[in-house]
């Protein structure tokens, strides 16, 4: 652009009219790049921000292998969950070899050999046997089992050698392979979270939503039952429950109640979350709007306010999993959750449960590692949500 | 703030008595009860006890009366320091519980102080050197005591106690200590058996501790009045520590609403697994003996420290912070 006065004034500028179409967008116009991200959808964007946060990814691909593991453990392990070996009762774990006097034989692990010294109250000493050498069978039949306790089965991925032994982590006091028993442990221990963070997912929307959307004495009355359960201190009040817990129930029912119990302490905290949003996102002009259109509360509680804040929900969820993992942890390490014959991890920790386990058969604590684990990958994931599920932030 | 303090009592009341209503209906959901287990241990022993006796027996501590009314005379007892009569060792339950509760309280007690001590310079350093390797590395750590169980971060540590320094650590005294008159001996000695408990319970609610303080102390250094002070050349840690520092103190009070019931879970299982005679211990037994009332008296006594706790952390936060006292109503 030339400013007029350049050409001195007497100079008329040329009269020019483009003959290219004009393009009213033009100075708006978005690279294919931008436009991807700004025609994507919610639940697309909070996608690409999960994606970045790479320790939630690997903690949420872990938890979706072991769910799968828990799906078909019984296949997975070498023994059978009720299979005994009474010859080797609380053997050491079984180390795992490839290379036997410097040649390559595969996967393979030491016989064992047992001495028992009868001085010392008939413990039994273990050896490893550098003699046999006992090859692992891949694809193989083993034990029988009932798949899910219905399907029978005799498949495994890998069994011990015709004849061997193969405790991977060991055995406890009554002759049970424990890895066997911890793979197997984890579809009870792993779902058990689920299922409680069902009961209380459905119960603190209902409460939270009821309490939210009304307000008024509905609201303080939910307020105050709410703060009345917080004060409670939680692992007391389990305990005091599943003490309750009549002992004449089957295994499955004893399940349930258990899970029943964890989520019924459990939801003020979902409550809250779901009143406090509900609260600011009533005054909406798209609540509004609905409301005289004539829809039901149900229906827009349901329908219009819960997907706005779905995400959120979902990565308080997954926070609060944890905590019931540890709980049934605790409830059953103490004898006060699930019992024998369900194999949970908790379950498991039980035969740790005096200092002479601690000193002597420390594999019997081996459990606790898939329950650090899950917890931590929970807390991880729930972590990555909770930045993700807001993603126009 | 004397409205305040009245205001925050009034409605301590209705909480206490809707405590109350829970654990009674916790005390009665075992099916039968005490004197029918009772009947069928005498049985198997061999004694038999005839159902008139049973009636004489359930009439004398009133389980003939509907429950309601067994309700009002528990509460009625529970408010005049009446805390039942326990069936297992045929006393009042006031006189088993005696130093028990004081032992809880202690520990408890203890723990916080102990969480308040170990997250505070962690949480500090954290946030000043934000996704440095000490933050990171500090993170996880409070992530790892987060997941770890405290019944089993027990019984390694009271493993290691024993190799390592030889210590004993069962119970919360050395034995001959037990039934003496309080003297300076007894005091170290609890002490030193306070500390694995202590770090133990104190593991899971420091690493919350330091992650809000983190956040909290986060938030404040990206305030403009921090910007401000850094432009006019304050050294680093005068500034940090006269205003961002105070402001993020907050949740150290206002955590204790959170933090009191987890350090009171926590001692409950450490305490069994330990074998400390705490509350903790005797709630296992009489919960695993179905003896209720006894279990109902250590439920609500559990309760009612978390509630007196919660308040205390609430009036201490009203009188250090105005924003609260002067709305008057209670937040949190």
């Amino acid at each position: 652009m030339t400013p007029p006065n350049d050409t001195g004034g007497s100079a008329k500028l040329e009269h020019f009219v483009s003959k290219t179409p004009f393009d009213p967008y033009s100075i708006e116009s978005v690279t294919p790049e931008q436009e991807r991200y700004y025609m994507a959808g919610q639940w697309r964007l909070m996608w690409w921000k999960l994606k970045r946060h790479k320790l939630a990814v690997w903690s949420g691909a872990l938890l979706l292998f072991m769910y799968f593991t828990a799906v078909i453990c019984e296949a997975l392990v070498p023994y059978d969950l009720n299979s005994r070996d009474s010859d080797h009762i609380l053997a050491p774990p079984q180390q795992v070899r490839l290379f036997h006097n410097g040649e390559f034989v595969g996967p393979y692990v030491y016989g064992l050999k047992v001495d028992i010294e009868e001085k010392r109250k008939r413990r039994r000493i273990y050896h490893t046997d550098r003699d046999k050498v006992q090859k692992l069978r891949f694809f193989c039949r083993g034990d029988a089992y009932h798949w899910w306790g219905l399907i029978e089965g005799r498949f495994h991925l890998f069994c011990p050698a015709k004849g061997g032994t193969l405790f991977l982590l060991g055995t406890d006091r009554l002759g049970h392979d424990v890895f066997s028993r911890i793979v197997v442990g984890a579809r009870v221990s792993l779902t058990i979270g689920l299922v409680g963070i069902t009961v209380s997912f459905v119960l603190g929307i209902v409460i939270g939503g009821l309490a939210g959307y009304y307000g008024g004495w509905v609201d303080s009355i939910v307020q105050r039952i709410i703060e009345v359960l917080r004060s409670l201190p939680a692992l007391p009040m389990w305990m005091a429950l599943s003490a309750a817990l009549p002992p004449k129930w089957s295994p499955l029912a004893i399940y349930f109640g258990i899970t029943i119990i964890l989520g019924l302490l459990d939801w003020t905290g979902l409550a809250r979350a779901v009143r406090s949003k509900l609260l600011a996102l009533r005054e909406e002009d798209f609540c509004t709007a609905a409301q005289l259109m004539g829809a039901r509360p149900r229906r827009i509680i349901g329908r219009h306010l819960l997907p706005s804040f779905t995400s959120h929900l979902i990565a308080s969820a997954t926070l609060s999993i944890p905590a019931m993992i540890l709980g049934e942890t605790a409830l059953s390490f103490l004898g006060l959750g699930l019992r024998k014959p369900i194999v949970s991890w908790g379950v498991l920790l039980t035969d740790a449960q005096d200092i002479n386990a601690v000193a002597l058969y420390p594999w019997l604590m081996i459990p606790v590692i898939p329950v650090i684990v899950t917890v931590l990958a929970f807390n991880f994931l729930g972590d990555g949500l909770r930045d993700a599920a807001d993603p126009y932030k | 703030m004397f409205r305040y303090i009245v205001h925050r009592f009034m409605i301590m009341i209705p909480t206490l008595l809707a405590i109350t209503l829970i654990v009674f209906v916790i005390i009665q959901l075992p099916p039968g009860d005490f004197f029918e287990t009772m009947m069928n241990e005498m049985e198997s022993r061999g004694s038999s006890i005839t159902p008139e006796q049973l009636e004489a027996l359930r009439k004398q501590y009133g389980a003939d009366k509907p429950l309601w009314q067994q309700y009002i005379v528990w509460v009625w007892g529970l408010v005049q320091g009446d805390l039942g009569y326990s069936f297992e060792f045929e006393k009042p339950v006031a006189q088993i519980v005696g130093d028990r509760m004081w032992l809880s309280f202690i520990l408890s007690f203890t723990t916080i102080i102990f969480t308040w001590i170990v997250a505070f310079p962690i949480g500090v350093y954290s946030a000043t050197h934000q996704y440095s390797w000490g933050d990171h590395g500090l993170t996880f750590l409070g992530f790892l005591g987060l997941a770890t169980p405290n019944f089993l971060l027990a019984l390694v540590l009271v493993h290691f106690a024993n190799v390592w320094f030889g210590l004993s650590v069962g119970g919360l005294m050395d034995d001959k200590y037990i039934g003496q008159p309080w003297n300076w001996d007894k005091i170290v000695s609890i002490l030193q058996h306070l500390a694995i408990p202590v770090i133990v319970i104190g593991t899971s609610g420091t690493a919350g501790m330091i992650r809000r303080l983190r956040a909290n102390l986060l938030d404040e250094l990206q305030k403009q009045y921090v910007v401000t002070g850094r432009a006019k050349g304050l050294p680093p840690f005068k500034l940090l520590v006269k205003y961002p520092l105070r402001m993020s103190l907050n949740p150290f009070i206002s955590d204790i609403g959170n933090l009191l019931p987890e350090v009171i879970s926590g001692a409950v299982i450490v305490s069994v697994v330990l074998n400390l005679p705490t509350t903790g211990k005797m709630l296992y037994n009489a919960l695993l003996s179905q003896d209720m009332y006894l279990a109902g008296s250590f439920l609500i006594f559990l309760a009612l420290l978390t509630v007196i706790g919660v308040l205390l952390s609430d009036l201490a936060l009203a009188w250090l912070d105005p924003r609260i006292r002067l709305q008057g109503g209670a937040e949190k």
